[in-house]
């Protein structure tokens, strides 16, 4: 009993600082969001309480499209990311000379700061001296320089592209893992029954990386709904607005117009999607690994 | 643990080709804003804006290099503040995490679970959801424009990933050691830093390097946003503003990119091996 309550005592001593401090500098701030949407908050003026001023304001057709866009580019960026990522795990998976090499060649993008892997893609999209642009000129593909960046449909593919270029080491080496978590077995006794190797993918390899597939999906998902820096170094959310997710709205309306409280409310909003993205992943990640024990 | 090579991973030679020419069409999209990014730092500048487009530089040479570290002033500023705010960074998350991480992973309390949920979940709310807040935050704290409005933000949404992986690290460390330490008289303290600590160093080691790495890609939007003064500008932002211009000399901009990443391709190139299995231990291994 006496030893029970001691190791209770340490156990929270233990916890003690790194609950507090992510309590301060995340759990706070999400209440004070939550506060803020209800207020006119600004950089300078005095805060007065609006109601619901703010969400009213943000229901309009432009804000629609925002969302809408969000939607669709965040659906694109997942679902290439995840086809490239099973795609390279299961070339690297095979078993040729060199592997081990090809493995590490995968993760610069996701082990280099991120903002210096947009610069190299800001350059590639370079519409006078851009590499893409000069390459479809080479191979007769384009007729005079394309500014990937300055018009709206090539710059919201631009951005996709390049989100998912920073995504996809990580859902590779993910799907690797999952693969390589397989039993040998299960080839070598499906291999003895004549089963050839696309037959031994189909019905051994994909079904038993189904749950971490929709694991690595559910987590990219989140993190390309918050997807921030990428557009925002390549576009600025620009060419007149076609790049403008959820995310850079709020920065702008946020701190580039310094009105906080219309700011917040975009934000309580993003955070109502995150929390159904949360709960999904949750319900989904606890039935697969309930589903595992059975 | 080598098993003899299996009679069904043997490929026939079309099997062969086929693969290593996924991989390099994998490769090459994994791997094609550095190469061109490289020829691009190795260009003179008369051919960086000639036409047609050349992709390998005729005359290359490592001028840009050279010149970079006048012409985009404050470059060696921002290395030393990227490296000095992660350095910071990390010690931090890593004197938090550790016995928190410990007390998760040894220890059943009321409301563990409960914790570690909320760990999760602060994993999905990113930096930017969180910005306008965050911004008052500082700026009644006082922080805006000092190392700390980069570090504090930074430090919090470290914690919840590196929790999680240095958990499923300790949780894999026999219990049977610190119950022995622990009968023999010796305090929970003792016991941590003595018989947990030295064992689990490969664990925290992994932690710190995906903390820092971590640290180094996250600098940009609470820099940007809480910091206007160059002389506290990590590397992506002082090349952000450098990018943002109207002329901006590419071959200089890459040149300084590829000084900038260098320390982190060193890295991985070293320890590739943990951080492939550290990266994936606490996917797979739950």
């Amino acid at each position: 009993m006496n030893v029970q309550r001691s190791n209770l005592i340490f156990a929270w001593i233990l916890l003690f600082p790194a609950v507090l401090y992510v309590a301060v500098i995340v759990a706070y701030p999400l209440v004070d969001t939550f506060i803020l949407s209800f207020t006119d908050a600004s950089l300078k003026k005095v805060t007065n309480w609006v109601g619901w001023v703010n969400y009213q304001k943000i229901f309009n057709a432009t804000f629609a499209e925002v969302i809408i866009r969000t939607f669709i580019w965040t659906f694109f960026s997942v679902s290439i990311k995840m086809i490239i990522g099973v795609f390279g795990a299961t070339m690297l998976n095979s078993a040729v000379p060199g592997r081990a090499l090809f493995r590490v060649l995968t993760m610069p993008p996701w082990i280099v700061p991120m903002a210096i892997g947009i610069f190299m893609w800001g350059w590639m999209y370079n519409g006078q001296f851009g590499m893409i642009s000069g390459m479809l000129q080479r191979f007769g593909l384009a007729d005079a320089p394309v500014a990937f960046l300055a018009q709206g449909s090539t710059a919201f593919w631009a951005t996709i592209i390049t989100d998912v270029w920073i995504g996809v080491p990580m859902v590779t080496l993910y799907m690797l893992a999952a693969m390589q978590a397989i039993p040998q077995d299960l080839y070598e006794a499906a291999w003895t029954d004549g089963a050839g190797r696309l037959y031994r993918f189909r019905r051994i390899t994909m079904p038993l990386i189904v749950p971490s597939m929709i694991t690595m999906s559910m987590l990219s998902l989140i993190s390309t709904f918050n997807s921030f820096d990428i557009i925002w170094i390549l576009t600025r959310g620009g060419p007149s607005g076609e790049t403008t997710t959820m995310i850079i709205d709020t920065y702008k309306t946020a701190i580039g117009s310094n009105k906080y409280g219309e700011g917040a409310a975009r934000a309580v909003l993003i955070c109502i999607f995150l929390s159904i993205f949360c709960v999904c992943y949750f319900r989904l990640t606890s039935r697969l690994s309930s589903g595992d024990k059975r | 643990m080598k098993q003899p090579p299996m009679l069904i991973n043997r490929y026939k030679w079309y099997e062969i080709i086929g693969i290593y020419v996924g991989i390099a069409v994998f490769l090459t999209f994994v791997l094609a804003p550095f190469v061109e990014g490289f020829l691009v730092s190795l260009k003179p500048l008369s051919q960086l804006f000639s036409s047609p487009y050349r992709f390998i530089p005729e005359n290359g040479s490592f001028e840009a290099y050279r010149t970079m570290w006048i012409s985009v002033p404050g470059f060696a500023r921002y290395i030393f503040n990227s490296f000095f705010i992660s350095t910071i960074v990390t010690a931090a998350v890593l004197v938090l995490v550790i016995p928190a991480s410990y007390a998760f992973a040894r220890f059943e309390f009321k409301g563990a679970g409960v914790l570690l949920g909320a760990f999760l979940a602060v994993n999905m709310f990113s930096g930017a959801v969180l910005l306008i807040p965050l911004f008052r935050l500082m700026r009644t704290l006082g922080l805006l424009n000092t190392y700390f409005a980069i570090m504090v933000p930074g430090i919090a949404f470290l914690i919840p990933s590196a929790i999680w992986l240095l958990r499923t690290y300790m949780m894999r460390i026999p219990r049977e050691l610190d119950e022995a330490a622990f009968v023999d008289g010796a305090s929970h303290f003792y016991t941590l830093r003595r018989v947990i600590l030295p064992i689990a160093m490969p664990g925290i080691t992994v932690v710190a390097i995906t903390t820092f790495i971590g640290s180094y890609a996250q600098q940009f939007i609470f820099a940007l946003t809480f910091n206007s003064k160059t002389e506290y500008a990590p590397l992506p932002v002082g090349l952000f503003a450098y990018f943002g211009r109207q002329e901006v000399v590419w071959n200089e901009l890459m040149a300084a990119s590829f000084v900038g990443i260098a320390p982190a391709m060193i890295v991985i190139f070293f320890l590739q091996k943990y951080l492939v299995s550290g990266l994936t231990a606490g996917a797979v291994k739950q």
